[in-house]
């Protein structure tokens, strides 16, 4: 039985639906796709998926997708907290689950008609039936009601006392449009953003900006996870799990973690790094590309600090170096991101983790020997290290 | 037809006290009977000693802007906007959420000293908001 997580599992298949602003199918029917989609990559029989994870947000029920889908028998199944602070935590079940033999294949998935249906971007008003309703009655009354707005009151500060200035935003958003142009999922594909265009953009919660903010998207995203000598056995080349873990912290609120001492910095975030870097036995100057979550630019900046690619403050002097273009220091998001390619709550900067260690992203830095990715910012989080085989 | 009202807080156990004091015009802050450590939001037991009890002070409404954000869109229902939503350090340590009111959206900076207010609006509801200190 192994004592570690580390190298025992590996993504054998990704799949993704079509991404669109309205599907006009239901969103069992883009998890059933999507699902699908991954066995078809890792060429593996649907029948064979043992294991079934999804976020708590998902409106699908396992049982549901398993019917659908034709899997087999279910020896997992699990949905994780926290909106798109999931992601990498539904990776960590999967991994668990078929390092210790619990299940063979488990499929991770996240299907959404986020712009058609249920829009994030509306955040919590209308009716919420959620057992954290009190949490969200310190907000609400006041009119804070959505994720940008939350999310503003720590950048705003952040900026303030490190000196990011608009700009630096409009960096990290150019950045990703730019990759967005060789990805025909992208919902920015053939429309690159200039930075007269950014600053232009009407200011939605200040200090942020539209183009600050990620697209709201119908589609549907699974992950398919088995064990690394499995993993060998199918289609695709393996990308090797050195590393995932989930983080929560001191002072943690899901969104509002306003009465911690310093808000200039991301703790869960840096508790990922801490433990995801222990558990691969890596550290920063080992990775070589990113998908650090990006449902809003300034996400990006305060993580590379969080995951040591900088300083405290830093963030900034990275992106104005272009570190995270495709011949820079840390290529990331080179699918175009949450920002630029569409939200599909992370799970789908995870498939790209994926492409960018079989060499098949639309991207495609020059070798890429460890990936890094992360959880949503802002809430209970968690990161996962990708290697070769 | 009167005019959309703000969202309600919903009422539990663990915060129904705290609005009841704000419906009286008191700012309360929780404080645990057995540690004295004060906190907010309320919470039932005290993470620094594990105490059920508690009682609360009255916070002196004044305080400095932490941070702040001014929302633009989506523009919901019973909100003006541009709305001005600060985070307050409290003279007594602990932060609080809340709105800045007759201030324009330019003029709001961190470290500025602000002053409680009690809103109350139309239907009677009553929620603390600040302003800046000095002002009308
Ligand atoms: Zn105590």
């Amino acid at each position: 039985m192994p004592t570690t997580l580390r190298n025992e599992a590996a993504i054998a298949g990704i799949g993704v639906t079509e991404f669109s602003k309205s599907s006009g199918v239901s969103e069992l029917s883009l998890a059933a796709q999507c699902i699908k989609a991954a066995c078809d990559d890792a060429g593996l029989d649907p029948s064979e998926v043992d294991g079934l994870v999804s976020y708590t947000l998902d409106s699908t029920d396992e049982i549901e997708v398993a019917r659908a889908v034709g899997t087999g028998d279910l020896k997992l199944f699990s949905k994780i907290n926290y909106g798109g602070g999931a992601a990498v935590g539904t990776i960590l079940q999967a991994v668990m689950a078929v390092a210790t033999g619990v299940a063979k294949h488990v499929v991770c998935w996240r299907a959404m008609n986020g712009r058609s249906g249920q829009r994030m971007g509306q955040g919590v008003s209308g009716n919420i039936v959620s057992s954290d309703l009190i949490h969200w009655s310190w907000y609400l009354p006041y009119g804070m009601l959505t994720p940008g707005s939350w999310i503003a009151m720590i950048a705003n500060r952040y900026m303030r006392k490190y000196g990011a200035t608009a700009e630096d935003l409009g960096r990290v958003a150019i950045s990703q449009r730019n990759y967005a142009q060789t990805n025909k999922r992208s919902f920015f594909y053939g429309k690159p953003l200039t930075m007269e265009e950014y600053l232009a953009s009407r200011i939605i919660a200040e200090p942020l900006r539209l183009y600050d903010f990620c697209q709201e998207t119908d589609g549907g995203c699974a992950i398919l996870i088995t064990r690394r000598e499995r993993a060998r056995d199918l289609k695709q080349k393996p990308a090797v799990i050195r590393g995932v873990v989930q983080a929560s912290t001191r002072g943690q609120e899901q969104m509002t973690s306003f009465y911690r001492e310093e808000l200039e910095s991301l703790p869960e975030m840096e508790l990922a790094a801490r433990l995801v870097y222990e558990q691969s036995g890596l550290g920063p100057d080992d990775i070589d590309a990113a998908c650090l979550y990006d449902a809003f630019t300034s996400e990006i900046l305060m993580q590379l600090e969080s995951f040591g690619f900088c300083g405290k403050g830093e963030g900034k002097d990275m992106v104005r170096d272009g570190a995270l273009d495709i011949h820079g220091r840390l290529p990331n998001n080179t699918h175009g991101g949450l920002l630029s390619e569409g939200y599909i709550h992370g799970m789908n900067n995870i498939a790209e983790a994926a492409r960018l260690i079989r060499g098949t992203s639309t991207n495609q830095p020059k070798s890429v020997h460890h990936v890094l990715v992360s959880s949503g910012v802002g809430v209970p989080t968690g990161a996962m290290v990708l290697g070769q085989d | 037809m009167s005019k959309p009202s703000r969202i309600k807080p919903a009422l539990g156990k663990d915060n129904a006290w705290w609005w009841e004091q704000a419906s009286q015009g008191v700012l309360a802050i929780q404080r645990c009977s057995s540690c004295k450590t004060l906190r907010h939001p309320p919470r039932p037991m005290c993470g620094a000693c594990r105490s059920l009890e508690w009682d609360f002070v009255t916070a002196s409404g004044k305080g400095r802007i932490c941070s702040y954000t001014v929302l633009h869109h989506p523009q919901f229902p019973g909100y003006e906007y541009p709305l001005i939503i600060v985070l307050v350090d409290l003279e007594e340590g602990t932060r609080f959420t809340s709105q800045l009111v007759g201030c324009a959206p330019e003029d709001v900076d961190f470290d500025l000293p602000v002053e409680m207010v009690m809103h109350e609006d139309p239907d009677g509801f009553k929620l603390p908001v600040f302003k800046l200190a000095g002002a009308a």
